[in-house]
């Protein structure tokens, strides 16, 4: 019993896969709010398939690229769920699981891009070859300094809805789906890494200010 | 059925210090703190994003070093108790997350409470059940309040607050003048030890008679801050060395009687006999020498936790989470938010 929770993108998504195939999966309602929605949204995908916590054998989380503090709710909360039930945690980039939905679906036929807001008027960005393996990538970069070999490849994700001048193939899936991340590591069809995030940037080192004092 | 002695975990996550404390009752068993105050030093402040990176990082490996230091299994435990605000927003948001993820996993249920009500609940680890009610003088880089404490779990009042500076920035903007590290409260304290604490007449901020009618139990350090500023820049216009411990005593001297003044001011016109001084700069020595002095003048209790308690970390929250526990307050949810403003008065999260 595999369960499996991605927070890179606007939408927080959990799924639970049996081993054979996904036997629950769903989205939050609202866009955001991820340390808010995770939480209720596992909760009720174990209920709805009459499982307790610890029946989980393996846990999968996306480790984006993806907006920092979204992120860091699935991830915080994937080691801390695997280190009380004692079982292995599996990070996914987040593309991979884009990609992977986009090739066993169909949207896309031979080599295309996967790219997702990075924010800030970039693009986290990365390629695959003809068979759905990620070639290259991620990357964080500006839409007009995608090489255009491959800004001309079909665009699967929110990059080419946010920037159609410079990606102009756009093709679905558009967020990450926990069904699909779950495949991904049930049927090992994207590598599997530690479940680090995959930041891309770092922080900004701008002197702060102290603390809003409290009232 | 509650437990007589519950077994809280307490995450803090609210600033740079990742908390896992553990506590049975009132007696502490754990209290672990991952600080990744190195890596905010060179910015002179804590950096947000450096902070909750750091949180993430340190999460797993501080509640495992608090389990092994309380002898206990993670399924021993009767509820999960997190800081769900004030505090910098993405950092709260992890320790939330993490307690929400431990409670789900362990089916235990969730409290949600407020940092700096958790601030006062820790002095029952040391000092046992609070007074109440009692005055509270929360004094940290975060926050400078005065609060009447009815009951810690259910009923704090805010009399006074900062209007600008919290006690501690000032501490750490006059370090940083005199050229010395961050965080500035210990660097400040040890300077002045060897100056004279009249050798200059910083103002008391809010003091005056006008101040006093509309604010009597605020507090406001940013004038202190600039005349710091200015007599130390005077001095270097002039060619003359900066008495660093003179400056540092004296700085020091004109917050701590502001601190005092105004907590015993507001304990007494309460009809309060117990003053509770909690936050990092209440490991100030000049305060609590300070306080403890004028205190008994006027017949009222001081107590300060040791400073390793005063500073923010996890024990102080599982100490209020025990004490909500024991008075039958019912859990939060788990939408339960990290809220980087929660009013004093919102002590636990619905
Ligand atoms: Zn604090």
């Amino acid at each position: 019993m595999l369960l499996a929770f991605d927070t890179s993108s606007p939408t927080v998504t959990v799924a639970v896969h049996d081993g054979s195939d996904v036997v629950v999966e769903l989205t939050s309602a609202e866009t955001m709010r991820h340390g808010e929605q995770l939480a209720p949204l596992v909760d009720r995908a174990l209920r709805q398939v009459g499982l307790e916590p610890r029946d989980l054998t393996a846990l999968a989380v996306g480790v984006g690229p993806g907006p920092f503090t979204g992120l860091r709710v699935g991830l915080v909360s994937a080691r801390t769920m695997a280190h009380v039930l004692q079982v292995p945690v599996y990070g996914i980039c987040s593309l991979d699981v884009l990609a992977l939905e986009a090739y066993e679906s169909g949207t896309v036929v031979g080599p295309f891009v996967v790219a997702s807001d990075a924010r800030r008027r970039e693009v986290y960005l990365a390629s695959y070859d003809e068979g759905g393996a990620r070639l290259a990538g991620p990357d964080v970069l500006r839409p007009a300094d995608v090489d255009p070999a491959l800004a001309a490849l079909p665009v699967v994700g929110e990059g080419a809805a946010l920037y159609p001048e410079f990606l102009v193939d756009g093709r679905s899936p558009l967020r990450p789906s926990a069904g699909w991340l779950a495949r991904c590591v049930a049927e090992e069809r994207a590598e599997l890494r530690d479940p680090e995030p995959l930041y891309l940037r770092r922080p900004d080192a701008e002197i702060p200010r102290a603390p809003k004092p409290a009232s | 059925m509650i437990p007589d002695e519950p077994l809280v975990l307490g995450i803090e996550t609210s600033c740079d210090e990742t908390g896992v404390g553990i506590v049975r009752g009132h007696t502490l068993l754990a209290d672990a703190v991952a600080s990744s105050v190195d890596e905010h030093a060179r910015f002179g402040g804590v950096v947000p994003e450096v902070a909750s990176r750091a949180h993430l990082e340190a999460m797993v490996p501080t509640i495992e070093r608090a389990c092994e230091t309380a002898g206990i299994a993670l399924h021993d435990v009767d509820a999960i108790a997190v800081t769900s605000g004030p505090g910098l927003a993405g950092a709260l948001l992890v320790g939330v997350a993490a307690a929400k993820s431990l409670a789900l996993a362990l089916g235990k249920p969730i409290y949600g409470v407020n940092h700096l009500a958790a601030h006062v609940a820790v002095d029952q680890l040391e000092h046992g059940p609070l007074p109440e009610p009692c005055l509270a003088l929360l004094v940290s880089g975060g926050h400078s309040s005065l609060l009447r404490v009815a009951d810690v779990t259910a009923s704090i009042e805010p009399l006074g607050a900062t209007i600008d500076d919290a006690a501690g920035e000032a501490f750490d903007k006059v370090a940083r003048l005199l050229g010395l590290p961050f965080p500035g409260g210990p660097h400040i304290d040890r300077q002045a030890a060897s100056g004279s604490s009249v050798a200059i007449d910083f103002p008391r901020g809010l003091t005056s008679r006008k101040d006093l009618e509309r604010h009597r139990f605020d507090f406001s350090f940013s004038g202190l801050k600039t005349a710091v500023a200015r007599w130390v820049e005077a001095r270097e216009r002039s060619g003359e060395p900066v008495p660093v411990a003179d400056v540092a005593a004296s700085f020091q001297e004109a917050v701590c009687d502001v601190l005092v003044r105004k907590a015993l001011d507001a304990a007494s016109s309460e009809g309060i006999e117990d003053l509770l001084i909690g936050g990092g700069v209440a490991a100030n020595s000049r305060l609590r020498a300070m306080a403890e002095e004028r205190a008994s003048a006027l017949g009222i209790r001081v107590r300060v936790p040791r400073p390793g308690l005063c500073t923010d970390n996890g024990a102080m929250v599982a100490a209020l989470g025990s004490s909500i526990v024991s008075r039958g307050h019912a859990p939060s949810s788990y939408d339960l938010p990290a809220d980087s403003s929660l009013p004093v008065t919102s002590i636990l999260a619905g």
